[in-house]
């Protein structure tokens, strides 16, 4: 069987892309280099956010949101998805007006779902929190996810719907005979009249494959989990002037990224991990809630991620070759669009274009970009 | 705050104790970081205090012989940091250490890895009583402190550890209720096939015999071939059942000790992303080394029980030969010279390690402890069975690291130090694969646990440094 689309890449948004693509009868065969969820899709902080998104996004976003809203009926499964809420904390009275004006601008741009608290309402709803802290920015409806579970589901549900899986299948060439892109890996070759590229931090490479220039940097955000500890908080919790992304999950570990960076490895698939810089995070928790201190650090571990100039994703077609389309380039905040994207991406397949709000994130944006000269 | 050496040495166990006595005497300038307050390693565990002590005849010669190799230790002029924890390794190298009241980073040109060995986990049904210890962990009691098991209390298990264990409670007069031997009758005759090396070994050999003399003599009930073993017990452990010949048997315990061997530490050294291979002998990972110690990664120098099961004169052995290969790596010994130097070492090195094709054959642990029943929690930080296990392969995972994700078997506080080699041969059996094959849990930093205080205080400490 030929398929109508291959997509290179198993993370969230290839199986997301394969799930959405396979519920409008497209036959879908989805090219995994490694497995399924190894890289930023399973190492993820699984944070549901539309608060504090850059003003492009806020539209792609919050349809999202609502799909997240009913995650279960969309992949017959709930993905561990949590909506307790997000707050973006101020710990001075400067940061906190810099979360009034956000406040503001949101609502002259038609948003209210952001609101800002105070600092009874923050310790309300965050009680172990540093006593420096003023009161907060929340989006009260956004939450958190298991992301390898959320991924695996997405998958799950494109297999029941007919897509086929191949993992340990790596790209390594792309070339078009007529209207057909002959796909090569080191097993085998396949064929399909459409490919979308969803390969994370590896995505510049395939799109060279094809003559599209990418400018993409390699992000390697660090993650630390702690052991057990009695319930202390439902929100998820960042900072406005630390790299502070901090949660508490069901079974009491307590998950904490922020976007840390240690030392890529993109040609092993692999990283190290930064001591210092993991000081540097353990330093923002401390700092936001101070109880932490006596917690002990079990387990670390990092993704790696295309990260762009402006770090917005990449979203459409290429502007060089036709029955191909690319997303990726998330920057570290890819988890929460996914749904969204890969529905972008069946209309863009399937119709020709969508009516997602995707306008802001073609290639061709980026001067450097577009067809290799 | 970042200190200087050529040579870091983690673990002051025999190993790390000798390399660094040769390393300080061929003018590198060593440092040894080490957990425990004292030097010694498990096996010298606790040696300067505890050989003081009028007790100390207990613990048996071959014990006291630690002192000396500590007080050559102490005078070698190579720098010392006890409670030490390394937390994270980063390449050509620093190594991030904490002790309770700070954090800081030992930077060295070389390391050696004498991290030792650890005992084999154990998974049988009611392992996580409490009541329920190892061997290894009760010798280290009775080391630092003289603590004896609660009565009435039994051994389960096989190796020499069990048979040292047991003659220094007798020494110490304490009886335990009895020995639950569980190596299988044939195994003697096979690994008769190894007697050569046991011949060489005869050392080694004639120690175990007139341990286990020592033990009938005592009229401490001895049952040999002994399998099935169970821990029963509500709250805490009360009985323990065992088979023999068919025969299931009960006896009240308050405390059972298990032991089914010891097997590298190699925690560190799979975390760094050296080499390992799945040794079929020994039935555990173990890091590729050559002839000097030396590991797949540059400047990485791996001795003692944590590059394969020798014990502490092989270790001590390994220790010297591994700092003449840093010493040349560093240009401080010409190729020549440590050739030589080394030479009288490797004779010495190869009689110690005769024996093992021999004991490795005897104490091979059945298949049962190896890949136990559905029923059995083989991650005790998550509380997952060998059946979740199975299921996940069922379902579609083909080795630990996706069996990790869809159970979070091996995510706990002990960092997969207690599942990691039962995931490995569970995925192997029931995927009809080789353990090899089958892969191993891919080993996340923090090396150890550690707090977020502890972590905060390198960030702070950098911050005071002047730029
Ligand atoms: C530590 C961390 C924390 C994060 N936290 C959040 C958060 O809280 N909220 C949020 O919204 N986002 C977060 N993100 C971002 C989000 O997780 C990512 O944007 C998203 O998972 C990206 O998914 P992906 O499918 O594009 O990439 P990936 O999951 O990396 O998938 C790409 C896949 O392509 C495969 N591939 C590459 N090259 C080839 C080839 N040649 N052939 C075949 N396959 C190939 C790779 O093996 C890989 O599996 C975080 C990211 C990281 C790393």
């Amino acid at each position: 069987m030929t398929p109508d689309v291959i997509v290179i890449g198993g993370g969230l948004h290839g199986c997301a892309a394969a799930m959405n693509l396979s519920a409008r009868q497209c036959r879908v065969l989805v090219l995994e280099r490694s497995a399924v969820a190894r890289h930023a899709s399973g190492a993820s902080a699984g944070g549901v956010r539309t608060l504090n998104r850059d003003l492009a996004e806020v539209p792609l976003s919050l349809i999202a949101a609502r799909m997240w809203d009913d995650i279960e009926s969309l992949v017959d499964d709930d993905c561990d998805y949590h909506a307790h809420g997000q707050l973006r904390v101020a710990e001075t009275e400067v940061e906190l007006a810099s979360l009034e004006a956000r406040r503001q601008q949101m609502l002259a741009l038609g948003y209210s779902h952001e609101v800002v608290i105070d600092q009874a309402e923050l310790r309300r709803r965050a009680p172990t929190i540093g006593p420096q802290c003023v009161g907060a920015l929340m989006v009260e409806t956004d939450g958190a996810a298991d992301p390898y579970r959320t991924t695996h589901a997405f998958r799950r549900k494109a297999e029941r719907l007919g897509a086929q899986f191949i993992e340990g299948a790596c790209v390594t060439a792309l070339s078009r005979q007529g209207t057909v892109w002959q796909v090569t890996t080191p097993a085998a070759r396949y064929e399909a009249p459409t490919i979308v590229n969803c390969a994370g931090a590896w995505s510049d490479e395939i799109a060279a494959m094809i003559g599209d220039r990418a400018p993409l940097q390699t992000r390697c955000s660090m993650m630390m989990v702690s052991e057990r500890v009695a319930p202390f908080l439902g929100p998820v919790v960042s900072a406005v002037n630390r790299k502070l992304s901090f949660k508490q999950t069901d079974d009491g570990t307590v998950v904490i990224g922020g976007g840390h960076q240690g030392r890529p490895d993109r040609a092993h698939e692999s990283y190290q991990l930064d001591g210092r810089r993991l000081g540097e995070s353990a330093t923002a928790v401390a700092a936001i809630f101070p109880t932490m201190r006596r917690v002990r650090i079990v387990r670390a571990w990092a993704g790696l991620e295309a990260q762009t100039p402006d770090h917005l994703p990449i979203i459409g077609p290429s502007p060089s070759a036709p029955g191909f389309f690319h997303a990726f380039g998330f920057s570290g905040h890819g988890f929460q669009p996914a749904p969204a994207v890969g529905r972008a991406l069946a209309d863009l397949v399937i119709d020709g274009g969508t009516q997602m709000p995707i306008a802001p994130f073609a290639l061709d944006r980026f001067a450097t970009s577009g067809k290799a000269a | 705050m970042t200190e200087s050496f050529d040579l870091a040495v983690v673990g002051a166990g025999p190993a790390g104790l000798a390399a660094a006595i040769r390393s300080s005497a061929l003018g590198l300038k060593t440092v040894v970081v080490d957990e425990q307050p004292a030097p010694g390693g498990q096996i010298y565990r606790a040696v300067e205090a505890t050989s003081r002590s009028p007790r100390a005849a207990a613990l048996g010669p071959d014990y006291l012989r630690g002192r000396e190799l500590v007080e050559r230790f102490r005078a070698s002029g190579a720098h010392y940091q006890p409670s030490t924890q390394v937390w994270q390794i980063e390449p050509s190298w620093s190594l991030f250490a904490s002790t309770a009241a700070s954090t800081h980073v030992v930077s060295a040109r070389h390391l050696l890895l004498a991290v030792g060995a650890t005992e084999r986990p154990v998974p049988f049904s009611g392992w996580t009583l409490p009541g329920v210890m190892t061997v290894g962990a009760a010798q280290i009691m009775l080391k630092t402190s003289f603590m004896v098991p609660k009565p009435p209390f039994w051994i389960a298990g096989q190796g020499p550890l069990v048979l040292l264990y047991a003659t220094q409670l007798l020494d110490a007069g304490i009886r335990p209720d009895g020995l639950l031997l569980t190596t299988p009758k044939g195994a003697i005759g096979r690994a008769l096939g190894h007697v050569g090396g046991a011949l060489s070994g005869w050392r080694y050999l004639r120690k175990g015999l007139a341990m286990m003399r020592r033990l009938k003599r005592s009229g401490v009930p001895i049952l040999s071939d002994v399998e099935g073993i169970e821990a029963i017990g509500g709250e805490r452990l009360e009985r323990v059942s065992y088979r023999r010949a068919g025969v299931t048997q009960n006896v009240a315990a308050s405390t059972l000790l298990v032991h089914e061997g010891v097997v590298p530490s190699t925690h560190m050294s799979l975390a760094l992303g050296a080499a390992h291979d799945w040794d079929d002998a020994t039935l555990c990972m173990k890091p590729r080394l050559d002839d000097w110690g030396k590991a797949s990664l540059p400047g990485l120098s791996i001795a003692g029980d944590c590059g394969g099961i020798g014990g502490a004169e092989a270790a001590a052995v390994q220790g010297e030969i591994a700092a003449i290969g840093a010493a040349q790596a560093l240009d401080k010994l010409d190729d020549a010279a440590a050739q030589r130097d080394a030479l009288p070492l490797r004779k010495a090195l190869a009689a110690h390690l005769a024996i093992r094709p021999f004991l490795d054959a005897i104490y091979r642990p059945r298949a049962a402890i190896r890949t136990p029943d559905d029923n059995v929690i083989v991650c005790r930080c998550e509380e997952r069975t060998a059946k979740d296990v199975r299921d996940a392969v069922a379902s579609g995972c083909i080795g630990p690291a996706q069996v990790k994700s869809f159970t979070r078997a091996g995510m706990g506080p002990c960092q997969g130090r207690q599942c990691a080699l039962t995931l490995t041969e569970l995925i192997a059996s029931a995927r009809g694969v080789s353990p090899a094959e089958a892969g191993y849990l891919r080993i996340r930093p923090p090396l150890k646990p550690v707090t977020i205080g502890e972590l905060a205080a390198l960030d702070e400490a950098s911050a005071k440094e002047p730029a």
